[in-house]
């Protein structure tokens, strides 16, 4: 069976030092080491504790930015969409229904090509109130050209966010990109983090370059016509080949951080004792936790179960996808989010996957739950009977894989 | 470090010295809003873009938000705009303006941009600025560290989108969403924002708020480049007649700038550091020199006042008269001096 890999002290090869820190901690400390130059702030829970980490950078002077506290989520991420067309780097972030009021921001940032980079501290959607974590914040923008990738760990939070300053502002990809963390199981939990040095970083991150996209009065350049049906759609073709691209662009990203961190981790997916699993589960986030715990635990009773943690949402890992659950006999997918009326009332990671594999030969069942809404916690008893009821549709039972089950729900 | 970071705060709030035009023979031939645009016959809107680019000068990023003077000025491979330009959204006008002057100041402050003062202009229409952007806007002016101009382009309506009443439609106007009609005369019952006053009294470190007109064109001009010069965050105000969404011949677009002044509709004034000074006809209706014609003058040279009777003029007439005779300050402050 494969070992995690996520980073361990055994594997920390770079300088740098040890500190217990949450997820947005160590996302304000990437800040601070790729030198991001302007950052927004708008407070709303989970997500904004980064920028207090921030602030408090800049005001004790370890930090240089521009820091604006904004007076709106709109405004938030209009200010850094403007302020990367000029050139510099820039850092935002919002939660839950923070995140939709800054959803026209977010469309055009896409649309724009422009890049930047945002944490999402996941949280449900209002109304009913609720802090907890559900990822239909950030699943939201999944159609218009932001790259979606979510985290596991705060040391994941902190390596990912270098990688993603440097995938964005790529010149073969301009995009911008949303770090997912959940609401509080990461936001909040604190964990020992490798906090590189900077002239690691420096190696591995070069300066944000414009080149001739460049809004300057050396570069007297119009941006954002009106393109309407003349030019739209080339437009639009070109965006999608910019996301085709991706896919390299984040490998290559993922092998240099290796060489450079020590820190080496499969790009699009993490692969928990998948080598012989007949039954496989697929989650996104910090839901990996009781997984493991639980898959370990099945694991000593002999039950060949094993774990998919989908890191990046987009660029999709359809091949990574379809090569480790192509022999499996049956799949269980637990969202964190609902998408209302879709297919089989699943959730919206169930549904894409039942896409990527239907091309595939030996297609597994697959069997769809909705877990863990508004923060309810998912725990290892939870999983064990998720997976129980995967097994029974992996033998042939009655589990039905046309519709979705609900866990840990009253009803 | 953080007396270093102070220190070069200061430093790099510095703007270009743009000296006033002392009449149009001073006024350089290069123009900066050219050629390449479809504005409407007579649009006055086009008019203040012009000038406003041409008062700027070439070191200068101008931002504009979604509006006519977006979607008529700019289609793609065809744009009037000589100096750098950029859409923003119809509420973004000032967070377009705050993210510019904030993401190049401080790549200047870092050493990963060349040292100068470069002109940050954002513009937006009546709808994007006094309604869906005036939260934006009022946060720019709060931004005293950075250098940016807001210029409101004022043709009292949403132009671009069919003409639809916005909240600095004048009261009654006919628009597409306030059309008269057999049961209702008068759709629109909102009178018409203060906006310049509203962001000059509600942003007391705001060091320049005026209001311009393309009818007094030097004047406007010279407004632009003061706005500039001055530095921090700065607003105008500009009322540009339109002839499609108030329904009048296009060759009569100065003249009913004219009269909108005239009337008393439109004071021209600026404050600078606190300070207001009226000008052009609105100071010598101020000192009693010139009386202010009937706002009928005005009201019924256009379509979009065609259907209002006698009590609606007189209604209109009322509150002019009342801004001038009784607001603290004439188009500024709109409540009385106390006793």
């Amino acid at each position: 069976m494969n070992p995690p890999k996520t980073a361990t002290a055994e594997t920390m090869v770079t300088g740098g030092t040890e500190e217990l820190i949450s997820g947005s901690e160590a996302i304000a400390h990437a800040c601070r080491l790729a030198d991001v130059d302007v950052i927004t702030a708008y407070p709303i829970r989970p997500y904004d504790t980064v920028m207090q980490y921030v602030s408090q950078m800049i005001s004790n002077g370890d930090f240089d930015c521009e820091f604006i506290v904004a007076e709106s989520e709109h405004s938030q991420f209009e200010i850094v969409k403007h302020a990367s067309a000029v050139g510099a780097r820039v850092f935002v972030g919002s939660s839950g229904v923070g995140w939709f009021y800054a959803f026209e921001a977010l469309a055009v940032t896409a649309g724009l090509r422009i890049p930047m980079v945002a944490m999402v501290g996941n949280r449900a959607l209002d109304d009913p109130g609720a802090f907890g974590v559900e990822h239909n914040d950030a699943l939201a923008v999944r159609d218009l050209g932001w790259m979606l990738v979510w985290v596991e760990t705060a040391q994941e939070a902190l390596d990912t966010a270098l990688i993603a300053y440097r995938v964005a502002e790529d010149k073969r990809i301009f995009l911008p990109i949303a770090i997912s963390c959940d609401g509080a199981f990461l936001t909040h939990s604190q964990a020992i983090v490798n906090v590189p040095d900077q002239a690691t970083v420096d190696s591995f991150l070069p300066r944000y370059d414009r080149g001739d996209k460049l809004l300057h009065p050396d570069n007297p350049i119009t941006i954002a016509p009106q393109a309407n049906e003349d030019w739209v759609m080339e437009i639009r073709r070109q965006s999608d080949a910019a996301m085709r691209r991706t896919r390299d662009v984040i490998t290559e990203a993922y092998e240099d951080f290796g060489d450079k961190f020590g820190r080496e981790q499969e790009p699009f997916i993490e692969r928990y004792m998948m080598e012989d699993a007949e039954i496989a589960l697929v989650g996104m986030g910090t839901l990996a936790l009781p997984v493991k715990v639980a898959v370990r635990k099945m694991r000593a009773q002999g039950q060949k179960v094993g774990f998919v943690r989908v890191r990046w949402f987009r660029p999709f890992p359809t091949e990574e996808l379809q090569d480790v659950l192509s022999g499996v006999a049956a799949v269980g997918v637990i969202d964190r989010d609902y998408s209302f009326g879709s297919t089989f009332h699943s959730g919206v990671l169930a549904n894409e996957l039942r896409s990527a594999l239907y091309p595939v030969e030996n297609r597994p069942k697959i069997i769809s739950f909705i877990a863990g809404l508004g923060g309810r916690e998912v725990n290892t008893d939870n999983v064990i009977v998720i997976a129980g009821m995967v097994a029974d549709a992996a033998a042939g039972g009655d589990m039905n894989d046309q519709d979705t089950y609900w866990i840990g729900v009253r009803e | 470090m953080s007396d270093v970071i102070e220190e070069s705060l200061e430093d790099y709030i510095k703007t270009q010295v743009l000296e006033p035009w002392k009449g149009p023979k001073n006024v350089p031939e290069q123009e900066y809003f050219t050629s390449g645009h479809r504005t409407c016959q007579g649009c006055e809107s086009a008019q203040i873009m012009k000038l406003m680019a041409k008062a700027a000068g070439p070191r200068t990023v101008i931002l504009g938000s979604t509006g006519c003077m977006y979607v008529a000025n700019t289609t793609y491979y065809s744009t009037p705009w000589v100096v750098p330009w950029m859409h923003t959204q119809l509420g973004s006008a000032g967070s377009a303006a705050v993210g510019t002057a904030a993401g190049l100041k401080v790549q200047m402050r870092k050493g990963k941009m060349a040292k100068e003062p470069i002109n940050v202009i954002v513009f937006c229409g009546d709808g994007g600025g006094a309604d869906m952007g005036l939260s934006a806007i009022s946060a720019a002016l709060q931004h005293t560290h950075y250098n940016l101009l807001i210029l409101m382009y004022d043709n009292e309506s949403y132009a671009n989108t069919d003409i639809q009443v916005s909240g600095s439609s004048p009261w009654g106007a006919n628009s597409t969403f306030s059309p008269p009609g057999k049961a209702r005369r008068i759709m629109n019952r909102r009178w018409k924002k203060n906006m310049a006053g509203m962001m000059a009294a509600g942003h007391p470190d705001c060091k320049y708020v005026a209001t311009v007109c393309t009818s007094a064109p030097m004047e406007a001009m010279n407004s632009v480049r003061k706005a500039l010069s001055i530095g921090g965050p700065t607003f105008i105000h500009s009322l540009d007649p339109c002839p499609k969404g108030w329904d009048y011949d296009p060759m009569f677009s100065h003249e009913i700038g004219e009269l909108a002044i005239e009337t008393g509709i439109w004071p021209l004034y600026e404050i600078e550091e606190g300070k207001i000074t009226m000008y052009g006809k609105s100071r010598r209706i101020l000192r009693g020199q010139l009386k202010r014609k009937p706002v009928a003058d005005y009201l019924m040279r256009q379509g979009r006042f065609a259907h209002f009777i006698d009590e609606d003029i007189e209604y209109f007439q009322g509150k002019i008269d009342e801004m001038w005779e009784k607001w603290l300050i004439p188009g500024v402050i709109p409540i009385a001096a106390p006793a």
